[in-house]
């Protein structure tokens, strides 16, 4: 059976068709989520097995409208489909998926695909929910005017698949049947009386010739297609609308459920009130609700540090099996449990239908800095952390639109930059009252916000000058989907596999990234009888020393310079690598020790330059490796890197000689 | 009828036909024709694409149009009910759309 080669089924379907819950329905947990090799386009894979013992493997294409291709995800599809994939074989078989209470610019898609001459049928998904809403569907008829085989699904209910899975069987059973595509309608269909789910198998063959299953489905050329024109998708959708007027009776009234949601979700006044909700829902989830889990994490992986800490002698493979190793894996997966609420939350606004409106909502707003209104809550989720957010840039389609967002998504000020800002306006920022009653420490903190907006915002506002100044902006075009009830299996899946893709990152790349880090600050040791703490004299004080020179002319002192180099593991470590620094002894009142030395040893201008550092810098290797995997170039990461240095480097030395100038030394 | 975009408005134009994108909430009506080139300029997609993806995404003559919903800012973008699909778009996009007032449906009690 394994050395046999599966017949491979490729999903095809417009977006919000349903096509991924079918695949779920079809695949369950057998699925293999990867990226298409050079492109950061999701490739799933699973493998399906009929009642009669067949398997099968499928293949979830990005959802298109057409093959006219416009994104790399579009084009991926059609490359699968026309077999132009390097490494990957053609598909034997395409299953076109459709919503069937909005079939038509699927049944277009269908016509479409059918050019292309390659074995396929159609797939009426959500068909429960059309019959529910009194969508009348003659299956037959829509079979003999497409002259494909239509089944019918109900991919979030048991037996739902029946029909899908008895085509694939018939299609294995019968080699000699003809389901080509491209044959004209004929009248040799065999008859059904009508149509319902229970006996959705509406099977349309007919016999033609004797070759054997795989030559057939292989020796298609598909080598001669071309993009269809203006004028050819014009006639097609006609022709979709003609079918659907023979086909299909649709109920007097429009769907109302959906329409009454909308008049308060579209609303001008309303709309924006709900969404801002949402936004402060989900903020307040990721931020608060994230903590207890995290907290646990935390004091989970400190533990298990303590306990091996305790079985092994002091010295050297305790430092790197507890700092390096333990420490290093648990302050990357300390961010689970933010991953997961943020995505919980962009999952059920997407299958509610309720994320097209959000980014119709702000369209507006994020338009005018020259981005996709779907951005807005991969920016917000940032205010989090920017690992999540990057991974959530998924929900935006437009590769540019994407790369946009993931590159200004690290300014937004992330809760690891928290306890820097917190030491530092603690030690130099008088807690006293101004302008009316305003709290000074709190008014510094909001401007750091706010000066991470502004960098977001402008930065992206420059990348659209300077990289894609030639190509015109996408316009915004948006199908909203009909509001449907999340499906619970779904929500878990998509979880699931979002909480895998985290962990594999966090237990390879990011795990070496710390080890690396913390190898820096344990190397060289000590020579016997030094003095001052071990970290100066690793490595990490050599760059720190070595980078002086440079960071001198913005104000900081070789003391901050070595901490930035731990520092880099994630932002909040900067502060523990101080306190190395300065030597103060680990305690309850570490920070408070700190921020009282601190106040000795720096210049008011010093402190404001480190502040307006961590607005900019890319203080987090965490980050910069999500950025690699979720652009798929270490370009883009090298890039990210790069720019946020130069932008650092610039707002730090401004703000160090304005302090000097203003308040002196 | 001037157009906010481009130079002189093209054919098609027997008095009767509106850029959709012009129109106001609650606007119902046919289209007649699908055709960019008095809406677009150097800066964004050429009429030609901009046509095409119209198209795609459903935007063909014959088919009913009403704007649903619009923005708050600008009154942009527009929601448009068209056949069974929501669609959301841009009212600059939404002027190659050339369509051909129906009169409004009666309001029924709810």
């Amino acid at each position: 059976m394994t050395t046999e080669r599966m017949t491979r089924v490729a999903l095809v379907g417009n977006p919000n068709c349903g096509k991924t819950a079918l695949f779920n329905a079809l695949t369950g947990s057998r699925q293999k989520v990867a990226n298409y090799p050079g492109v950061t386009v999701e490739r799933k894979e699973g493998s399906v097995t009929t009642p009669q013992g067949r398997t099968f493997r499928v293949l979830d294409l990005p959802g298109t409208y057409s093959l006219r291709a416009r994104s790399p995800d579009e084009e991926v599809t059609r490359d699968a489909i026309l077999g132009r994939i390097p490494g990957e074989d053609i598909p034997d078989f395409l299953l076109c998926v459709a919503d069937a209470t909005n079939m038509r610019l699927a049944l277009r898609l269908a016509l479409e695909l059918r050019r292309v001459g390659r074995p396929m049928a159609l797939v009426l998904n959500m068909f429960d929910i059309a019959r529910h809403r009194g969508i009348g569907i003659d299956v037959e008829r829509l079979s003999a005017a497409l002259g494909l085989p239509v089944v019918t699904s109900v991919a979030v209910r048991r037996g739902g698949m029946d029909g899908v899975l008895g085509l694939l069987d018939r299609l294995a059973e019968y080699p000699t049947l003809n389901l080509l595509a491209g044959s004209p309608p004929s009248e040799t269909f065999p008859r059904k009386r009508e149509s319902s789910v229970s006996d959705s198998e509406h099977v349309t063959l007919t016999s033609r010739g004797r070759s054997p299953l795989d030559s057939r489905l292989r020796g298609n050329d598909t080598g001669d297609w071309s993009p269809p024109s203006r004028d050819d998708m014009s006639a097609m959708q006609a022709e979709a609308d003609r079918i659907i007027a023979a086909a299909v009776t649709l109920p007097v009234k429009a769907n109302t459920v959906t329409t009454r949601i909308d008049a308060v979700l579209l609303h001008p006044v309303w709309g924006i009130l709900i969404l801002l909700g949402v936004l402060f829902l989900m903020f307040q989830a990721v931020f608060a609700w994230a903590q207890p889990p995290m907290e646990a994490i935390s004091w989970g992986f400190d533990s298990l540090s303590a306990a091996v800490g305790q079985a092994l002698p002091q010295g050297l493979l305790r430092s790197f099996i507890c700092d390096g190793l333990i420490g290093g894996v648990g302050a990357v997966i300390v961010f689970l449990p933010q991953i997961l609420i943020l995505f919980l939350f962009i999952l059920l606004l997407e299958d509610f239908g309720y994320m097209a409106r959000a980014a119709f909502l702000m369209d507006k707003i994020m338009g005018g800095a020259g981005l996709h209104g779907r951005a807005f809550i991969p920016l917000i989720s940032s205010f989090a952390c920017a690992i999540p957010a990057i991974m959530a840039t998924r929900v935006i389609d437009n590769r540019r639109d994407r790369l946009s967002t993931i590159l200004i998504a690290p300014f937004m000020t992330c809760s690891a930059r928290i306890p820097v800002y917190t030491l530092i306006i603690a030690a130099f920022i008088p807690a006293k009252q101004v302008l009316g009653g305003l709290q000074l420490q709190g008014l510094v903190m909001f401007g750091l916000y706010a000066l991470g907006l502004a960098g977001a915002l402008g930065s992206s506002f420059a990348l659209r000058r300077v990289f894609w100044r030639r190509v015109p902006p996408e316009p915004f075009m948006l199908e909203l989907p009909d509001h449907k009830k999340p499906n619970a299996r779904n929500v878990l899946l998509g979880l699931l596999q979002r909480a895998k893709a985290f962990l594999r990152r966090a237990g390879t790349t990011i795990t070496a990234m710390m080890v690396v880090i913390w190898f820096l600050a344990s190397f060289p040791q000590p020579p016997e009888g030094a003095h001052g703490p071990a970290l100066s004299h690793s490595f990490a004080a050599s760059i720190g020393r070595a980078i002086e020179p440079v960071l001198a002319p913005i104000g900081f002192n070789w003391q901050i310079s070595v901490a930035l180099v731990p520092g880099m593991a994630a932002r909040e470590v900067a502060v523990a690598a101080l306190g190395t620094v300065y030597a103060i002894e680990a305690g309850d009142d570490t920070a408070t020790k700190l921020s009282e030395t601190l106040a000795q040893q720096w210049s008011l201008a010093t402190a404001l330059a480190l502040l307006a550092w961590y607005v900019f810098a890319p203080q987090c290797a965490a980050t910069l490796v999500t950025i690699r995997r979720e652009t798929g170039s270490v370009k883009w990461a090298a890039f990210s890197f790069a720019y946020m240095i130069a932008l650092a480097y610039i707002a730090t030395f401004i703000t160090y000689r304005l302090a000097l100038a203003l308040v002196g030394g | 009828m001037p157009l906010p975009f481009g130079p002189s408005p093209t054919p098609i134009n027997d008095g009767a036909t509106t850029p959709l994108g012009m129109a106001a909430k609650g606007f119902r009506g046919t289209i007649r024709a699908v055709d960019a080139s008095a809406c677009t300029d150097k800066s964004s997609l050429s009429s030609g694409e901009l046509e095409r993806r119209l198209v795609e995404m459903g935007f063909v003559e014959g088919s009913t149009v009403e704007i649903k919903h619009e923005g708050f800012w600008g009154r942009d973008p527009i929601v448009v009910r068209l056949n069974n699909t929501t669609i959301a778009l841009h009212r600059r996009a939404a002027n190659g759309i050339l369509v051909c007032p129906l009169p409004r449906e009666p309001r029924t009690k709810k």
